[in-house]
């Protein structure tokens, strides 16, 4: 989609995450299609169950039974991932993609010291010795801004607090250099002052080390923080991808309009929030066409039946029949 | 002058997180007390919302309790309208009081029995307040409850799981408004809520308060969202008040450098590039809080009186606030 010269570090074509239950198939993910270029940060947003996570999870091949990847492609570097053997893709896992998950306290292993296990992922993906292990593991306890890293390597998780452990996981997932990080929201278990911090160590880490982050989050404030470009999800499938300034200023989707208007602001002075009715729909009753057409105000009966694809608007690729040529078909129907 | 509802003065509670008594006496530890809230001072006036802002751990969760009295004070009291809640003797006026407040929990999915359905949920502040004396009664109200939280009447037949969480919520605030009572506390009703969600349940919430004329005491960690609801904010570190004021007034000249930084930590949605220096260091164990002002090791303007004594809420420009910095005017007043 992009036609940028540059080869995409992760391209993710078409991919559909399914879940089989006895009565049929769950789709949590849904032609999804996106690129990650080296450096840079892509935002994944999206409510609860809009299938965020479950793509951050497919990338590194770590999506929990029964959910398995029904059919596209992940490409690494041009390379697949996604039909990889188990050993493989372990060994890419922590040497090229990083993770950080959202609760810094259940991705420790409580009963091994830090410096333990950053030595011990070090030593996975690297060649070293022991000695020059435990070196870079101080070398990169101090890099996410530790202090007194020295004594600290022999602390336990439970002596850190939340935002020092969080630091400790960004520590372990830079452990061997990888070239893209997953973060599957990194800051929501964080008060705002640390989460500010955490914010700030991130950029910085992935300007000095050129790393690419795939940014999964519910949180708008973080991603027009942070990132570069912005997919917003819905329902398992993409509504809107584009700069996140032209996302979060100029939204052109309408769900995306919705949810941008429906986020309090600090200084407006505001009566109502924007509100969108209803819920996201269950995975078991998704509607027909437009995923989004029983919230949205501007559908027409296309929208009911036809699919909506991604269409480029200005800077941005749309999922909306809005911006077809052809419209929503309400024109025929009347506005009521 | 103005119409007080509530009034809290000098409110404190302490925990004992003592370690337990045998091992007080093979290892010779002390007694532990955790001060989780350590005299605050407030008051709400009728028909407005204050809310209480601060990171966790801070007491404001612990100061809702308080409020609504699901834990006694250990020092200081609360008055409403006048009556002082702590010490009444005679138990109808105290259950007649406590029945004119209600409170809203955080988590929808906790906060209601999931064997119950939601006919009977609703139904309970009605059933123990004996407001009516025929089922039939008990049910219109419940229906007109449902109906104006934005459910159907028909949803009383069904069980807690079959909701999702934003209508859990609503499930939760019909509960609560089933009773006609005039003050509520609600405990961080939107942070366990998506963003669209927490929209329309935020303006339910104000709706209610103007047909109504309702009260409220917000507690929340958000403070763009207390922007959007409240008249006045406390924000809270470590168990106390350190600024006290008008919500314009907090968001336009925020005094206590905490809350200068608060302000500053969030996440800029107008995309000005606008670089942020994030607070430094975190917020202290409340077993072992530091000397004099708690915010003193995290705060650039401290000095050695702010190491020692403990700054009282003081009256500064219509705003109240605990700090030696603003009361001897060191710091330079840019917001």
């Amino acid at each position: 989609m992009n036609t940028d010269t540059k080869q995409p570090l992760l391209e993710i074509r078409e991919l559909r995450v399914e879940f089989p239950t006895r009565r049929g198939s769950l789709i949590a993910v849904d032609g999804v299609s996106m690129e990650i270029f080296p450096g840079e940060v892509l935002g994944v947003v999206g409510e609860s169950g809009a299938g965020k996570s479950m793509t951050g999870n497919a990338v590194i091949g770590l999506l929990e039974p029964p959910g398995r990847i029904e059919s596209g492609e992940i490409l690494l570097e041009g390379e697949r991932i996604d039909n990889l053997p188990y050993e493989k893709m372990r060994k890419i896992r922590g040497r090229h993609i990083g993770a950080i998950f959202q609760d810094p306290l259940t991705s420790l292993n409580p009963l091994y010291t830090v410096g333990q296990q950053l030595v011990e992922t070090i030593q996975t993906h690297m060649n070293v010795s022991e000695k020059e292990a435990e070196k870079r593991s101080i070398d990169l306890l101090e890099e996410v801004g530790i202090p007194s890293a020295k004594e600290r390597i022999h602390h336990y998780p439970h002596q850190f607090s939340g935002g020092m452990r969080q630091r400790v996981v960004i520590a372990l997932a830079l452990c061997a250099g990888p070239r893209l990080i997953i973060a599957d929201e990194p800051t929501t278990a964080l008060d705002v002052s640390i989460q500010a911090q955490i914010i700030t160590l991130i950029k910085k880490l992935c300007r000095e080390h050129g790393t690419a982050v795939m940014l999964v989050t519910h949180d708008m404030g973080v991603i027009a923080e942070t990132a570069d470009r912005v997919a917003v999800m819905y329902a398992g499938r993409i509504a809107e991808i584009g700069p996140v300034a032209e996302v979060v200023k100029n939204a052109n989707h309408p769900y995306t309009h919705g949810l941008m208007g429906s986020i309090p602001k600090v200084g407006h002075e505001t009566e109502r929030l924007t509100q969108i009715d209803g819920s996201m729909p269950r995975l078991t009753a998704i509607p027909t066409g437009c995923a989004f057409n029983p919230r949205c105000t501007e559908k027409g009966p296309r929208c009911m039946k036809e699919r909506p694809i991604l269409e480029p608007v200005g800077n941005s690729f749309v999922a909306c029949w809005k911006f077809d040529p052809q419209g929503t078909g309400a024109e025929s129907e009347g506005s009521t | 002058m103005s119409d007080m509802l509530l009034k809290a003065k000098g409110i404190a509670r302490y925990f004992d997180v003592s370690p337990p008594f045998l091992n007080r006496v093979i290892e010779g530890s002390r007694r532990q007390v955790v001060k989780a809230v350590d005299g605050v001072d407030f008051e709400i006036e009728r028909g407005k919302t204050l809310s209480l802002v601060g990171e966790s751990g801070c007491g404001k969760s612990t100061v809702a309790r308080l409020v609504v009295g699901l834990y006694e004070p250990t020092d200081g009291h609360i008055e409403y309208e006048g009556v002082n809640l702590t010490d009444l003797n005679d138990r109808k006026e105290e259950a007649d009081l406590r029945g004119r407040m209600q409170m809203i929990f955080q988590d929808p999915y906790a906060s209601l029995n999931p064997r119950w359905r939601v006919s009977d949920i609703v139904a309970e502040p009605i059933r123990h307040k004996k407001m009516f004396d025929n089922k039939e009664d008990v049910v219109q109200r419940v229906g007109e409850m449902l109906t104006q939280v934005g459910l159907s009447p028909a949803d009383g037949e069904k069980f807690p799981h079959e909701f999702s969480g934003g209508q859990r919520q609503r499930i939760s605030i019909a509960r609560a408004l089933a009773g006609k009572p005039e003050f509520l506390v609600c405990d961080e009703p939107t942070s366990a809520l998506d963003v669209s969600v927490q929209a329309q349940i935020l303006n339910l919430m104000k709706d209610l308060q103007e047909e109504f004329g309702l009260t409220y005491l917000f507690i929340s960690h958000d403070l763009a969202v207390v922007d959007h609801v409240s008249d006045n904010i406390g924000v809270m570190y470590l168990g106390r008040i350190c600024e006290l004021t008008e919500t314009k007034e907090l968001f336009s000249n925020p005094r206590h450098p905490y809350s200068r930084f608060l302000l500053d930590a969030i996440p800029d949605l107008e995309m000005t590039g606008r670089q942020r220096i994030p607070v430094a260091g975190e917020v202290p164990s409340p077993i072992n809080p530091p000397s004099g002002c708690t915010f003193h090791p995290r705060c650039p303007f401290a000095n050695d009186r702010c190491k020692q004594e403990v700054p009282e809420l003081r009256d500064v420009g219509g705003t109240r606030v605990a700090c030696h910095g603003v009361e001897e005017n060191r710091l330079e007043s840019t917001g």
